[in-house]
């Protein structure tokens, strides 16, 4: 078999989270009851007309910035027409030859290696509206709380080779957009999803092979899978002499495979023109240069002063400035206890651990940052132990109650006295003298059990700094 | 005098003065209505119960002592694409036949406003499409003229109503000559002011980049009046112009003293009708004799109006009624085994001829592969055609040629040649596509007694000089006080 070298272009769709639809007033809020968040405007009745909500146009300028784009002084919006039941004009307003920015790029890192993707366009749009088809009486409904929704698309350059890239060059964008705080980026409501195009070549050809596209993928995994299997079907297509058409296709996250919707030959003419209902967009040089300085810390900087000014490992810091959520607890959390390194740890252990087992996000958990910060310094300053801390932060995270109050609670607070763990330790030592056999014979394990059973006895109270140092003077005595 | 033969302004007055109640002037009107309508057929419905209502509130108010607004009391009609909140809004389309929007557009609640009645929905060409209301499919609406004659159009409906006096004014909506070309088949004021003066916000669409609303009345006067009503910006219309608001009235000086008018002799010695000819020749020697100077000018390109017109217009109304699918309101075909056999007959049966040959030919001139051929090179001709205008006024106010090149023509004579009916538009068609404002007034009629219009045409925004050109030629003639015998 020869070698193959994939070729893979992502074409994202980010929902915008502005207040109101792209063209009229109607709140852009998710899961109401299908038909409530429509009027004359979003729903394409005769006569009525759009006008574009500027938010849209500051929200795609600022993705731009941030992606390195050439922002358009002057650029216009077009329709693309086709006929489907969940696009009331019969025609979409989108970005056709002239979009807001284009030319930039994205900087990933997988395994280590560095690498920028290109970007070459972003540009605005509306969403659709969505069909339901009613499996008991057979009927397609249709719900326009969707439709007009503002979006943008955002077309890389075909620079992608694998899977791991891909999924990396979308975590960073959805990573940006988390930031800017231009969409909520729930993948599962398909705030935010992307069309994959493939094609593969043998290693070493100059020109591209035919390449398909995969449409409306809205996980991680799905992009990850659908990379996959659609790389080995297209080589196998190859390698069995076959032919690959130029297709759309459309991935079943079930079945964990895709099939192909509709060919080259049958696609559709959206015989695109400029919308005559909107004005062209023209852009000042100082609108542009205000909205780069209001861009926020995006999370390459980020994660760099998270190193200098922290000291976290790179790692570390990639992991917390991934999501703008943990970024901005995690900093909170810093400035209370001052403690960056056992914040970082428990931001990325325990914490990562329940969020995710209670599929939460960080900003819906129970726990304030400051309760958070002061938890951490209970450790510090040994009121509790790091043991008996793990048993306090599981409480807190289901009651959101105060760390203090639960330690007085339950009476959890650290025994630091001596006497009373010398007298614990001298105990323990007395039961278990098989232990301190096998402890003087060499077996370490000896003393790991010998401290388990302090603690224990100590019902986990005892500062095991302690509990080790009294130990081991008796041990080596 | 018959009160129906009142202008806006004097009813206006005289309402207001209480010489007269609001309901006399519906009770008078709808039994001219009940006499006259069936020989015209120029509505499609009339909104009598909706009307009295409005009277009764209307004339309480005024009768509190409230200022009910310069058209307080008036009524008009609204040509049938304009959508009015609870009354049927057809567009003369069996696809609409049944649509009641729910909401208003702006110049209808900007009529609201100023206090005017709407007494019902003038009878079109279907969407707007069609030079002669023949392509109605709701009615023939007939000449008041001569009732084996066509009213024009597409605005025909709103034309006749006013010329027979079954209005006091309409609007109607101006893509091609709407609105001045039945004007002058049926002898009266049409107005079609600068693109985005007007909202179009609630007018259904044709062609946007080429529509506009206007007023069709019996004095230029009215013109201005009702011009003063429905001009301004609007936020729900972002083609809408963001200017100072304008007092149209101010512009009503009987004067054109050293006004130069502009004659583009090359562009209309084809085709021109002996009679409407002469017509034309007279009224530039009345204007000539009120102090105006006659200048040449020429308008180079002004002869590749229709094709361009037949390119953007059709690009744009291929597109817009793309809506039109038979899904959520509008026309559904009864039986159908699939999504696109839903879409094809609903549409098959919905629209007419003249509609459905504009749907295919915008469709087509906007293909991958033909774009570039047709609609970009539409555009193209199109920022020649606006670069001729501008021109052109760097050495006249303003621009004086016929409304059109025929008069009225007799039902079916040009419905089987297409190409024949667009032709009537030549003298129309240039100035939607360069975005101006003009006017028709009433300036002669031909040997077979039929009307002749005169058209005006200035600068972008520039209403001003227009209305007192138009105003002044209607003064010192007297072609506006024949009325048709009905």
């Amino acid at each position: 078999m020869k070698e193959y070298e994939v070729i893979i272009g992502l074409e994202v769709h980010a929902e915008l989270s502005t207040n109101t639809k792209a063209y009229c007033n109607c709140t852009t809020e998710f899961g109401a009851d299908p038909n409530t968040h429509c009027c004359p405007i979003c729903t394409g009745m005769p006569g009525t007309l759009p006008v574009l909500n500027e938010k849209v146009v500051e929200y795609a300028i600022k993705m731009g910035l941030a992606t390195h784009c050439t922002i358009a002084q002057f650029s216009k919006q077009d329709r693309k027409n086709y006929f489907y039941p969940d696009t009331p004009k019969a025609y979409q307003i989108s970005q056709y030859d002239l979009p807001l920015c284009k030319n930039g790029h994205l900087d990933i890192e997988v395994e280590g290696n560095k690498k920028t993707i290109g970007i070459t366009r972003i540009h605005i749009e509306e969403d659709a509206g969505k069909l339901i088809h009613d499996a008991y009486t057979g009927d397609t409904l249709v719900d326009f709380n969707r439709c007009s929704v503002p979006l943008i698309e955002i077309v890389s350059e075909p620079d992608i080779r694998n899977a791991k890239e891909a999924v990396e060059y979308m975590q960073t964008l959805k990573s940006i957009l988390e930031y800017l705080d231009i969409c909520d980026c729930k993948m599962q409501e398909g705030s935010l999803r992307c069309d994959v195009n493939l094609s593969v070549r043998p290693v070493g050809q100059k020109e591209f092979g035919t390449r398909t596209e995969t449409k409306n993928l809205n996980s991680f995994k799905a992009i990850q899978n659908l990379i996959e299997s659609e790389t080995k079907r297209q080589i196998e297509v190859l390698e069995n002499g076959g032919t690959i058409y130029q297709e759309t296709r459309r991935y079943d996250d079930a079945k964990g495979e895709s099939y192909a919707m509709r060919t080259k030959e049958d696609a559709q003419d959206y015989r695109y023109f400029p919308e005559p209902d909107l004005v062209p967009i023209v852009l000042s040089e100082e609108y542009i240069s205000s909205l780069k300085n209001s861009l926020p810390e995006l999370p390459h900087v980020k994660k760099d002063r998270y190193m200098s000014e922290y000291g976290l490992s790179e790692y570390d810091a990639s992991i917390l400035t991934m999501s703008i959520h943990t970024a901005n607890y995690f900093e909170k959390v810093v400035k209370k206890c001052n403690n960056p390194k056992i914040a970082a740890n428990w931001m990325m252990g325990d914490f990562a651990r329940m969020l995710n087992e209670s599929d939460l996000q960080i900003n819906e958990c129970n726990i304030t940052e400051e309760n958070m910060a002061s938890l951490i310094q209970l450790i510090d300053d040994g009121t509790i132990s790091s043991k008996i801390a793990k048993t306090v932060f599981e409480e807190m995270f289901i009651t959101g109650k105060e760390a203090s109050k639960i330690v007085k609670e339950k009476g959890l607070i650290q025994i630091s006295d001596e006497g009373a763990i010398q007298a614990i330790v001298e105990n323990v030592v007395a039961n278990n003298p098989q232990s301190i056999v096998d402890y003087k014979a060499g077996k370490d394990r000896a003393l790991g059990f010998l401290v388990g059973q302090v603690m224990k006895e100590s019902k986990g109270k005892a500062n095991p700094g302690l509990v080790n140092k009294l130990l081991l003077t008796i041990l080596n005595k | 005098m018959e009160l129906y033969h009142l202008t806006v302004s004097s009813l206006a007055k005289k309402i207001k003065e209480k010489e007269i109640t609001i309901k006399e002037v519906l009770d008078n009107l709808y039994t001219r209505i009940e006499a006259v309508e069936q020989k015209v057929d120029a509505y499609i419905t009339l909104t009598k119960e909706y009307a009295y209502e409005r009277a009764k509130i209307l004339q309480e108010r005024l009768d509190a002592g409230e200022d009910i607004g310069i058209m307080g009391g008036v009524p008009i009609a609204i040509k049938d694409n304009i959508c009015t909140n609870g009354i049927k809004t057809t567009c003369a389309s069996k696809m609409l036949e049944n649509f009641v929007p729910f909401y208003n557009a702006t110049v209808i609640e900007k009529l609201e406003n100023a206090g005017a009645i709407i007494i019902g929905k003038a009878n079109m060409d279907e969407f707007a499409m069609g030079s002669s209301t023949e392509n109605s499919a709701i009615k023939k609406t007939k000449n008041p003229w001569d009732n084996e004659r066509v009213p024009g159009g597409s605005s025909g409906g709103s034309a006749a109503a006013v010329s027979s006096e079954i209005a006091y004014c309409a609007l109607g909506t101006d893509t091609g000559g709407s609105i001045r070309q039945p004007a002058s088949f049926c002898s009266v004021v049409g107005l079609k002011p600068t693109y985005g003066l007007v909202s179009r916000y609630g007018v259904v669409a044709y062609a946007s980049s080429l529509d506009q609303v206007g007023p069709i009345t019996k004095s230029v006067e009215d013109a201005a009046l009702l011009l003063n009503v429905i001009a301004g910006n609007d936020k729900k219309d972002s083609t809408s112009a963001n200017l100072e608001k304008k007092d149209y009235l101010q512009s009503l000086i009987n004067d054109i003293q050293g006004k130069k008018l502009g004659v583009p002799k090359k562009f209309i010695e084809t085709g021109l009708n002996a009679d409407v000819k002469k017509a034309y020749e007279d009224a530039l020697q009345t204007l000539e004799d009120l102090g105006a100077e006659i200048v040449d000018i020429s308008l180079d390109y002004a002869k590749y109006s229709l094709p361009t017109y037949y390119i953007i217009a059709t690009a744009e109304a291929s597109s817009n009624l793309g809506r039109y699918d038979g899904i959520r309101y509008g026309h559904r075909a009864k039986n159908f085994d699939s999504l696109e056999e839903l879409y094809v007959k609903s549409r098959t049966e919905g629209f007419g001829d003249e509609v459905k040959r504009r749907i295919m030919l915008g469709t087509y001139v906007l293909s991958a592969g033909y774009y570039d051929a047709y609609y970009k090179r539409g555009q193209q001709v199109r920022t020649l055609i606006i670069e001729d205008f501008k021109k052109a006024f760097e050495t006249c106010d303003a621009i004086v040629i016929p409304t059109t090149p025929n008069t009225s023509f007799k039902f079916g004579e040009k419905t089987s040649n297409p190409i024949e009916m667009y032709l009537e538009d030549i003298f129309t068609v240039p100035v939607n596509i360069a975005g101006l404002p003009a006017i028709s007034v009433p300036g002669g009629f031909d040997t077979k007694g039929m009307p002749i219009g005169m058209q005006f045409i200035s600068k972008a925004f520039d209403e001003e000089t227009l209305l007192q050109i138009a105003y002044t030629f209607e003064q010192n003639t007297n072609f506006h006080e024949s009325k048709p015998t009905i």
